[in-house]
């Protein structure tokens, strides 16, 4: 079977900066792929190349195998694009953007009236049909916005950091908005900044830096590439930190403090000697408030990978 | 999710993809429900050139034409032609602003007819532009204007400003592309249509200037234009004028449209 989205070597090149340099990227059919990075690490330029307004510098790219140049108007026949900013006509009312955009695939006037109330229903904006975009919540927008890319059901949907800027309600919301997307059988290729999103919605994570792409895999092989997990162990008496240390440095190995006074990680590779060393523990009189056996996070990942934390630098750029 | 949810997203078999001229008209259908939406922004528009009326005729009427009367059936016209040329930088304020929010995006990864956001955003600025002209010659026929061409030479002369300002739209586009932020288009426009329009037979018969600016007046497609028209209006064209106003109107669309929809076409 073809797949949603393939890219060979892909790059693109603005003034001086090597915006995406040599992205070779596979999605299937079916799948929720999410791709991860700071701020300007080349996400947005992919997109735009896969959505056929960027033509690439090098390489290629094809979207369910026909090429985003050569076969432009079939590859837009076939996708849905929700850009960075929710574009959607802030002079016009709700009800009047999604008639446009219905419209503008081919829709009947009527069709289109009557599809854009079923699809105002559906987002929870029937009440907004007749007021105007620019008095909308920054949640309404969005979910108008992701709406208007629903008109017509397409293929492939790209949706451009579906959450930035939204509160963490709005933000749910558009989550379950994209599993419900995803669960009709929609191929989804999302970029985010944010490592929870990517982990939460994403079968398979790309994770790009400087136009390149560092990692890939799914969100479980990226974090154990990093080498399984680690036990978290809070002590009762944090004096006896010592002899906790080197207990679990026994039982285990690769025993180190946290940050906090009576906090020990230890590093796990085999899950199947945690319970042997938490008994050590309690045999010599140890006491522990809580032990927790977890997995890196997305955070520990990037900053693995880039010797940055991916959020951090978001900012940092923002500014 | 809910059932509607559901539901909604199955749509069903999607419609054939319209053709050029539909998918324009829709665009077009967007820049109508706009005035309807902000109809200041064609007040905005209207109320400088109506000042414009008063000031001249009132001030400066009887000075420069015997009498205040006599002067608007002058003025009137010209302002008409003034009114629409400052329109034109519209064209490209409401480019920009598309390219701003993502809608040009979102647009392009549409399977339309890819020159459709440009042709549509130019057949709903001309239906701007002929409202904008019937709320000026209307303030103008309340203040006493009496057109001797009748109905039809009103009517062809805004014809033929309307040919002239679509031709006038495609700079603006280009700017439109060009610069970072709607108010820059404006500040741009200004620096270029004040002379443009007041370097011009709009406001006074330009016999009384010194012989350099009377050249300067002559060779501008405005003052033509103004003429024309109140030739029109008036029931007495020089078809010379006409002549020149088409002329400018298809050098300048010659050399701006197929430089703006190369922009267009080339990615930002």
């Amino acid at each position: 079977m073809t797949l949603a989205i393939e890219t060979i070597d892909l790059r693109k090149t603005f003034a001086k900066t090597h915006a995406v340099d040599g992205i070779s990227l596979q999605v299937a059919r079916g799948a929720v792929y999410g791709l991860l990075g700071p701020n300007g690490a080349g996400k947005t330029t992919t997109i735009r190349m896969l959505a056929t307004l960027l033509r690439p510098d090098g390489g290629k790219a094809l979207v369910f195998g026909q090429d985003v140049v050569a076969k432009a108007a079939q590859v837009r026949n076939r996708i849905s694009l929700t850009g960075q900013f929710a574009s959607v006509d802030e002079d016009l009312t709700g009800m009047e953007n999604l008639v446009l955009i219905a419209r503008l695939l081919g829709f009947s006037w009527r069709d289109a009236r009557q599809r854009a109330t079923t699809l105002l229903e559906a987002f929870d904006l029937a009440g907004a049909a007749v007021r105007q975009v620019r008095h909308f919540s920054g949640g309404m927008r969005r979910r108008l916005d992701i709406a208007a890319s629903l008109v017509r059901a397409a293929d492939l949907l790209f949706l451009d950091e579906p959450t930035t800027g939204l509160d963490p309600r709005s933000r749910n919301q558009v989550w379950d908005i994209v599993r419900a997307i995803a669960g009709q059988g929609t191929t989804v290729l999302l970029t985010t900044q944010y490592l929870e999103e990517a982990d939460r919605l994403a079968d398979r994570l790309g994770v790009i830096d400087h136009g390149r792409l560092i990692a890939e895999g799914t969100s479980r092989e990226l974090k154990q590439s990093l080498g399984g997990r680690t036990l978290h162990v809070r002590l009762a008496d944090p004096s006896r930190a010592e002899e906790a240390r080197s207990l679990l440095q026994a039982a285990l190995g690769g025993v180190h403090a946290g940050h906090e006074p009576g906090l020990l990680l230890a590093k796990v590779n085999d899950d199947e000697r945690v319970p042997a060393a938490l008994s050590a523990l309690a045999g010599s009189g140890l006491a522990f408030t809580e032990f927790a056996l977890a997995q890196p996070s997305l955070d520990e990942v990037f900053f693995a990978l880039t010797g940055r934390s991916a959020e951090a630098k978001g900012e940092e750029e923002a500014a | 999710m809910n059932q509607a949810f559901e539901r909604a997203l199955s749509s069903g078999p999607a419609p054939a993809a319209p053709g050029g001229w539909s998918a324009a008209v829709t665009l077009a259908w967007r820049a109508m429900l706009k005035i309807k939406h902000v109809p200041f922004q064609l007040f905005d528009v209207t109320v400088f050139p109506i000042m414009m009326t008063l000031m001249f005729t009132y001030l400066f009427g009887g000075a420069l034409a015997g009498s205040t009367g006599a002067y608007l059936q002058y003025l009137l016209p010209g302002i008409v032609v003034q009114t629409m040329v400052f329109l034109t930088v519209y064209t490209g304020v409401g480019i920009n602003t598309d390219i701003d929010k993502g809608l040009f995006d979102r647009f392009r990864s549409l399977p339309i007819w890819q020159p459709a956001p440009i042709v549509g955003a130019l057949l709903g600025d001309l239906a701007r532009y002929a409202l904008a002209a019937l709320v000026v010659l209307t303030v103008g026929f309340i203040l006493g204007f009496r057109p001797e061409g009748g109905i039809v030479g009103v009517v062809l002369a805004v014809a033929l400003m309307l040919v002239f300002a679509s031709a006038m739209s495609w700079p603006w586009i280009i700017v439109g592309m060009l610069v970072r932020s709607p108010e820059s288009v404006m500040t741009t426009s200004f620096l270029f249509l004040f002379p443009l329009t007041f370097v011009s037979n709009i406001f006074v018969n330009p016999d009384t200037m010194p012989g350099w600016m009377q050249t300067v007046v002559s060779v501008n497609p405005v003052s033509h234009l103004a003429s024309a028209s109140r030739g029109l209006m008036h029931g007495n064209v020089d078809a010379g004028d006409v002549i020149w106003v088409l002329l400018a109107s298809l050098v300048v669309t010659a050399v701006f449209a197929p430089l703006a929809m190369r922009m267009y076409y080339r990615e930002r």
